[in-house]
């Protein structure tokens, strides 16, 4: 396959960004969208032009770590999938394709393609844990989870804090990502404890870090490569009132 | 070089109990006057963090991805083993310690193992405290699947994302850390030397991916939680990312490198398309549970759709090669039997290099449903890759490089032979032997960061007096310059040809001579090839940009430089362990049936190696193995 490219270029935060427009020939449909682009950056080392800057890493997506809005969609045509498991042949020969990073001032961009996520490292800390002691945990079978919670509460881990969510969304909101992550816990008899305070604290960070608030769109379910349901988002929203109305969650 | 293993007296059973009696103990007050360096943050680097951390040491975690979650341990699906029993199918700490240490083809060090198994336990119960969503039956307890290698149910599982969940785990522990301020976490930031100091691991030098700083970091210890160095092959299953650096940097600082031959294949990844891929995805091993590998018994019949291909014209190899453990065959074992019927011509797909996994008995048996239920998201994902849908074609699959069971040498509290250097997971070589079993990678992280090095670490703090050291000694300096100096060097070549054409150079050699199979003549090919390739390197190489500002293009050509010098050791041991042993199969020591044949008389050793300069041969030195509580008997799984 024979195909244009436009890609977003930009050399460091504070610097101006520009679509840069490349052609790449002779993809297999086979190879996959960022082996696409290894075609690309080796074409453009040997011609001693700089790479262009994406993050990945695992290629399998699990990582979380690869990052790409193709053609206005964050993680390209296919549901359910990061762009690092994107192939080709969702492509035809000759099309034009845009590359761009996600998008939102929560993530400001590092170079190209790659931006800084550190803003969802904050939210986490925040809260985002069940507080143990290394050593002292009770005997796994002592705390039987009723099956229907545990699937529900995987379901919601299985989130890879990539960001496409953030990236989909008109008011750049991270509610899908930070609801994920207070539904794994709260659905656990481990996490009851600090189920409110969790969603408190968790909340009162997203909203420091600049990300917006939902307007019920659906599109962060739309790309979310794990297919992380919006109803986790009401089930947040649930704690969080709740929480901001109980005493025994302030400290 | 003295190697001493350290390995406390007493009988098998009571050895870790007997350390942990009688080990030495930090203050808790003075816990936070103690610098530790953990460089990487998967399960080994991760665990070990949070852990120390919540102990109250102070803490600086190091990772080149943008987040401590991202570590590679992420990828691993299948499973965690451990000896709780909980199906009541025999299972004890004992049977987990055997099977790992005969599994290992008899190469690993006993005590290590045994405190391995002994410890697994106390990782689920860890792991369920963190709210890791294991599976569950309708009771509300811990359900548990079979791997390769085992004959009970020990293997816990979240979905095929174990190692997602585990990792997730560790992450939002390490996370609590960070927030309390008992962690300080450096994203994006690479290692690139280690420093000594009058002979101690004091310290690291780095460099920040975004802004190019090259910088110094002094501490009490270092921790080397970096992973193996699978992708000294290509292609592997391993993340871009994974490189030999940290580990390499530390040898060439003194730190011994212990069987870097032991490499595992992994059976069932999904095949190489063509010369235009970057890397290879794994399919869980739990695959084996429920699918039957085969293919066509007459070479004919390879170019033929699978369902064209009567039942009596397939050959189930490993069922008909191992009746007792069949398809879940160990993975050396699995791995080679499917390079032996594809060199016979029988493989199926691209280039012939594939074996059928089929999935039609059991979707006849348990329905579609239930294969869905169980392996659903793995089939997603092969439909995804391939184009393929394996509920009505079977899957196809070939073994590729995953795991590295070689690493830095270190004792039996994870200490290397350069004092203060501490090495665990994957990065170290002690636990599994000449061949991992399936499941076990996940427990050894794990066990190495949440329960080994707490007790051995603050055993070295308390029993050592630790002279005051900042980043202004020389050897910071010295270490900052030789780390500066070698990345000018790569950008002043100025050559034709990209970091990357070189890795695949190499790679696709090590493959070749010292991949599945290996033999005298091919490693000497290959000891002669890689200097060679390496020399073009430092003379051919292109790399763009600057050092001063976010260069993806010269941090892969500097780990590609470290790796083209790291192949040579590999390759060294490879040829002077004149046996087959678990992953190691040197094809001049096989049976008649094609198994590998051990040489216990000469090789119940460690090899480890120290390093000589580069374009010099290293040195080897043996620790032998003693097996005082097992029998070394001919690994058979027929």
């Amino acid at each position: 396959m024979d195909l244009t490219l436009h890609i977003w270029r930009q050399k460091s935060r504070e610097a101006e960004g520009r679509m840069e427009t490349y052609r790449v020939t002779k993809i297999s449909p086979g190879s996959s969208f960022l082996e696409m682009l290894d075609i690309l950056n080796e074409d453009l080392i040997v011609n001693g032009v700089e790479p262009v800057a994406f993050d990945d890493d695992c290629r399998e997506g699990i990582c979380g770590m690869c990052s790409l809005v193709i053609n206005g969609v964050p993680h390209g045509p296919d549901r359910g999938a990061t762009v690092c498991q994107l192939h080709m042949r969702k492509f035809h020969d000759g099309d034009e394709i845009f590359i761009e990073p996600w998008r939102a001032s929560a993530f400001p961009i590092v170079r190209d393609l790659v931006v800084d996520r550190s803003s969802f490292e904050r939210v986490i800390r925040a809260g985002g844990y069940i507080s143990e002691k290394c050593g002292s945990a009770p005997d796994a079978n002592a705390i039987p989870v009723v099956k229907m919670d545990a699937e529900l509460a995987f379901e919601a881990a299985a989130c890879i804090g990539c960001g496409a969510c953030v990236a989909a969304c008109k008011n750049a909101s991270a509610m899908l990502f930070v609801s994920a992550k207070v539904v794994h816990f709260g659905r656990l008899p481990q996490g009851q404890p600090e189920r409110g305070k969790r969603a408190l604290a968790m909340v009162e960070q997203m909203d420091k870090e600049g990300f917006g608030n939902c307007t019920n769109q659906y599109e962060c379910e739309a790309v979310c490569p794990k297919a992380i349901p919006v109803s986790f988002i009401a089930e947040m929203n649930r704690d969080f009132l709740k929480a901001a109305l109980s005493t025994s969650d302030y400290e | 070089m003295k190697l001493d293993a350290r390995i406390p007296d007493g009988p098998l059973a009571d050895k870790w109990t007997s350390f942990r009696q009688h080990m030495k103990l930090v203050n808790p007050a003075n816990k936070r006057k103690y610098k530790i360096i953990v460089v990487g943050s998967g399960l080994a680097g991760g665990a070990a963090a949070a852990t120390l951390g919540d102990l109250g040491y102070n803490v600086d975690c190091y990772c080149y991805q943008d987040s401590a979650r991202r570590a590679h341990s992420i990828a691993a699906q299948g499973g965690i083993n451990a000896a709780k029993n909980y199906p009541g199918d025999g299972d004890s700490i004992w049977r987990l310690f055997y099977d790992t240490i005969k599994g290992g083809d008899f190469r690993g060090r006993e005590a290590n193992t045994y405190r391995l198994a002994e410890v697994s336990n106390n990782i689920i119960d860890q792991a369920v405290a963190q709210g890791v969503p294991f599976a569950r039956d309708y009771g509300g307890l811990l359900d548990n699947r079979s791997f390769g290698g085992a004959q009970v149910s020990r293997t816990f599982y979240a979905r095929g994302q174990t190692g997602q969940q585990l990792l997730l785990g560790c992450y939002s522990a390490l996370s609590r850390q960070v927030s309390k301020g008992t962690v300080k976490m450096h994203e994006r930031k690479e290692m690139l030397d280690l420093v000594v100091v009058n002979g101690e691991a004091r310290g690291i030098i780095t460099r920040d991916l975004v802004s190019g700083q090259i910088e110094r970091h002094a501490a009490h210890v270092v921790l080397l939680c970096t992973g193996g160095y699978g992708r000294v092959f290509y292609l592997s299953t391993n993340a871009m990312g994974c490189n030999v650096t940290a580990a390499w940097r530390a040898h060439k600082r003194g730190a011994a490198f212990a069987n870097p031959c032991y490499t595992q294949i992994h059976p069932t990844c999904i095949p190489v398309h063509g010369d235009q891929q970057s890397k290879l995805t794994l399919m869980s091993e739990s695959l084996r549970n429920d699918g039957r590998i085969w293919v066509p018994k007459d070479a004919a019949n390879v170019g033929k759709a699978a369902g064209e291909i009567a039942e009596d014209d397939r050959d189930y190899y490993l069922e008909r090669k191992y009746p007792s453990f069949g398809n879940l065959s160990p993975r050396d074992i699995s791995s080679r039997s499917a390079k032996e019927v594809c060199d016979e011509g029988r493989g199926i797909g691209h280039g012939g290099r594939g074996v059928y996994l089929d999935f039609r008995d059991a979707i006849e048996r348990l329905g579609r449903d239930e294969i869905e239920a169980r392996y659903g998201n793995l089939f997603d994902m092969y439909e995804r890759i391939t184009g393929e849908n394996p509920y009505d074609v079977p899957m196809r699959i070939y073994p590729a490089s995953h795991y590295t069971m070689g690493g830095l040498w270190v004792d039996y509290h994870l200490m290397s032979n350069v004092p203060g250097l501490f090495v665990l997971g994957e990065a170290n070589f002690s636990d599994h032997g000449a061949n991992r079993l399936g499941a076990s990678a996940l427990m050894q992280g794990l066990s190495d960061g949440y329960f080994v090095i707490p007790d051995t670490l603050g055993n070295h703090l308390a029993s050592n007096k630790f002279e005051e050291v900042t980043t202004e000694h020389e050897a910071f300096a010295e270490c900052e310059t030789d780390a500066t100096e070698r990345l000018d060097k790569l950008l002043a070549v100025g050559g034709k040809r990209s970091a990357n054409s070189f890795y695949k150079e190499l790679g696709l050699l090590m493959w070749e001579k010292c991949g599945m199979a290996r033999n005298a003549t091919g490693l000497k090919e290959a000891l002669k090839r890689i200097p060679e390739i390496r020399a073009d390197f430092w003379k051919n190489v292109k790399v763009t940009g600057d050092r001063n500002s976010f260069n993806q293009d010269l941090e892969n050509a500097a780990r590609c430089a470290d790796f083209l010098e790291f192949a040579e050791v590999m390759c060294h041991d490879a040829l002077q362990r004149d046996e087959s042993c678990g992953g190691h199969f040197r094809e001049e020591h096989q049976s008649e049936e094609g198994e590998a044949v051990r040489n216990d008389k000469d090789f119940c050793h460690v090899s480890a190696w120290e390093f000589k300069g580069v374009d010099k041969k290293p040195k080897m030195w043996k620790e032998p193995l003693k097996f005082e509580n097992v029998e070394l008997s001919t690994r058979s799984y027929k």
